[in-house]
């Protein structure tokens, strides 16, 4: 395999930039960091373990994200919140030049309106992104909750 | 002047207004206090209703066996090597520690507290104490000391379609008297001659007392109003069929749905639409692509037992749902989603895009998740208040109507007997 990509540095690049997005509150922008047939999906880590394939999120392609968000913009009802994600380092799992596998792990703290903020979640990001260029865009990312248990509601996208 | 201290009891009575007689008004301190909170655990979850605690299927082989909770007390489901499920507490007869401290587990032999290696078999009997004879002629238990007289609290337990319920009093009537004809035959409807498999399990952490998250699964009159994701995206069929049926005690209900199929040729039905001048459609409306569950036209089914369990099927996703006080202002709620063995590839991939109608991220549930916040944060201070129940009349009757509050009367009405605040003879 000869790799000329510099993996990590793209991959940093597009979570810096995903998690600054939901955190900033333009969720009409999340969807643009995936493909157009991508999986996306939250599950916890004991449904990872055991192979369950159900998600709090679960998606195909590119169009439920969108509708996802319209949803959440004029639909759904909840009380007002921010997210913040902290993420680590990505671990590259495997690389080539069209794409590569990774594992980041995350800590989201939710910021309520009447100004409490508590750890919402903390888990990991197993992602397949597919390189085009100078951008890396996720084919996959399976957001694997350390914690089965979530308090009261996901709104916001992890 | 003479005064004498009351007792608790006495004074809990006296400091706590007297349950209306009419089922059209719930007090907001059945929501507050921990006096009721207590007295619940004692009277519902310990006493003759059925609690659900699994599925049989994810205790399938000998030596399996999975935690849970009836109520708050911390029970483990076991199938022995005989081939039989039997339940008891999750607790050593010794010093109360808990015995199993997995979610789940499969090969076990038995079960051994870890604090002094007390240990059980798989039907909960104490079958060992360690240093029981002591060590060289000292310590030891006392020679009376009769392991058959020590052992946690047995379940009686029932199965039923691959539902697993127990109940710590021996005197609960049988599970199919329990629930009656009506919610029986629609309990099978779902999971009658099918296999269910677990597609994933979810928990949700209510911030409000378990029965607002009750009062909320029997409420059908909200449904269309808080959930606005049907009407924003114009897929919600107001003009659908469908009904309430609400067991003759009051404590189970079922709400349903169904196609109906002169309403679809009638194009006229969209005009009913809350919002139908939305221009917003779905991106990918295939999240509503469905099958016909059973073979049958019922496209939205959601069942109640008594009194924590839900069995659900909206369009064709099927889950069982389980409540739990946490505290008087604290419920967990847990999902299992289902499919079955039976289903083809589509038919699961159909079930997956479909659960996120569901969950704490569900488009028609996560509302559910914050409303019973809101109630328990609006009643604050009102104690002395009282709910409002009035929608559909004051009857907790089945009808054809779902803009009604009948099961939610229903649910009152054995809750309020089952606590022994006012008898249904009485009225």
């Amino acid at each position: 395999m000869n790799v000329t990509v510099d993996a990590f540095r793209l991959i940093s690049r597009a979570q810096g930039e995903y998690a600054r997005c939901i955190d900033d509150g333009r969720m009409e922008d999340w969807p643009g960091f995936f493909e157009e047939d991508c999986h996306y999906r939250i599950t916890t880590a004991a449904n990872h373990s055991e192979g369950l394939e159900a998600g709090v999120i679960w998606a195909d392609n590119r169009r439920m994200l969108s509708d996802r968000v319209s949803a959440l913009l004029e639909a759904n009802i909840y009380e007002a919140h921010t997210y913040r994600h902290i993420l680590g380092q990505p671990a590259i799992l495997e690389e080539s030049d069209e794409g590569a596998r990774s594992e980041t792990g995350f800590l989201v703290v939710r910021v309520m309106r009447d100004g409490s903020s508590d750890i919402f979640a903390t888990g990991r990001y197993l992602d397949r992104y597919r390189f085009d260029g100078d951008r890396a865009s996720l084919a996959e990312r399976v957001v694997v909750c350390d914690s089965s248990t979530i308090d009261t509601l996901l709104a916001l996208p992890l | 002047m003479t005064s004498t201290l009351p007792e608790n009891s006495a004074k809990r009575e006296q400091d706590r207004p007297e349950w209306p007689d009419e089922l059209t008004r719930v007090p907001y301190w059945v929501f507050q206090r921990q006096d009721v909170y207590r007295e619940e655990q004692e009277n519902l979850f310990r006493g003759p209703y059925w609690s659900y605690l699994c599925l049989e299927a994810e205790v399938p082989q000998p030596g399996d066996y999975r935690t849970t909770f009836v109520g708050d007390t911390p029970v483990i489901v076991s199938r022995d090597e005989d081939g039989e499920l039997y339940g008891f507490e999750n607790r050593c007869a010794h010093r109360g520690a808990l015995l199993a401290l997995d979610d789940r587990g499969s090969n076990a032999k038995d079960f051994t507290c870890v604090y002094h290696a007390w240990s059980y078999n798989l039907q909960g009997d104490l079958t060992g104490v360690a240093f029981k004879d002591g060590i060289k002629g000292q310590g030891g238990m006392p020679k009376y000391f009769c392991l058959e007289d020590h052992g946690p609290r047995k379940l009686r337990l029932a199965v039923l379609h691959g539902l697993v319920f127990g109940s710590f009093d021996e005197d609960v009537p049988d599970i199919e008297e329990y629930l009656g004809d009506e919610i029986l035959s629609r309990i099978d409807r779902v999971l009658g001659g099918r296999t269910p498999v677990v597609l994933g399990r979810f928990t949700q952490l209510l911030p409000n007392n378990w029965k607002l998250y009750m009062e909320n699964v029997k409420d059908s009159y909200h449904a269309s109003i808080l959930h606005l994701f049907f009407t924003t995206f114009g897929i919600n069929r107001l003009g659908q069929r469908g009904g309430i049926i609400v067991s003759e005690s009051g404590a189970h209900h079922v709400s349903y749905s169904a196609i109906d199929r002169e309403a679809e040729l009638d194009a006229g039905y969209s005009d009913q639409n809350i919002r139908s001048d939305s221009e917003y459609k779905l991106a990918d409306p295939s999240l509503l692509d469905g099958f016909s569950e059973v073979g049958d036209d019922t496209t939205l089914q959601i069942l109640s037992v008594f009194p924590g369990f839900v069995l659900q099927q909206i369009q064709n996703s099927v889950a069982v749902r389980q409540i739990l006080p946490r505290g008087v202002e604290s419920t967990r709620l847990n999902w299992t989603y289902l499919g079955f063995e039976e289903d083809t590839p589509e038919q699961r991939t159909v079930r997956l895009k479909q659960a996120n109608l569901i969950g704490p991220a569900g488009y028609i549930s996560m509302e559910d998740g914050c409303v019973g916040g809101f109630v328990q944060r609006g009643i604050a201070g009102a104690a002395d208040e009282q709910a409002v129940l009035e929608m559909g009349g004051e009857s907790a009757a089945s009808s054809e109507s779902r803009v009604t509050e009948a099961s939610v009367r229903g649910f009152w009405k054995a809750y309020r007997e089952g606590m022994h605040l006012r008898q249904e003879n009485d009225k």
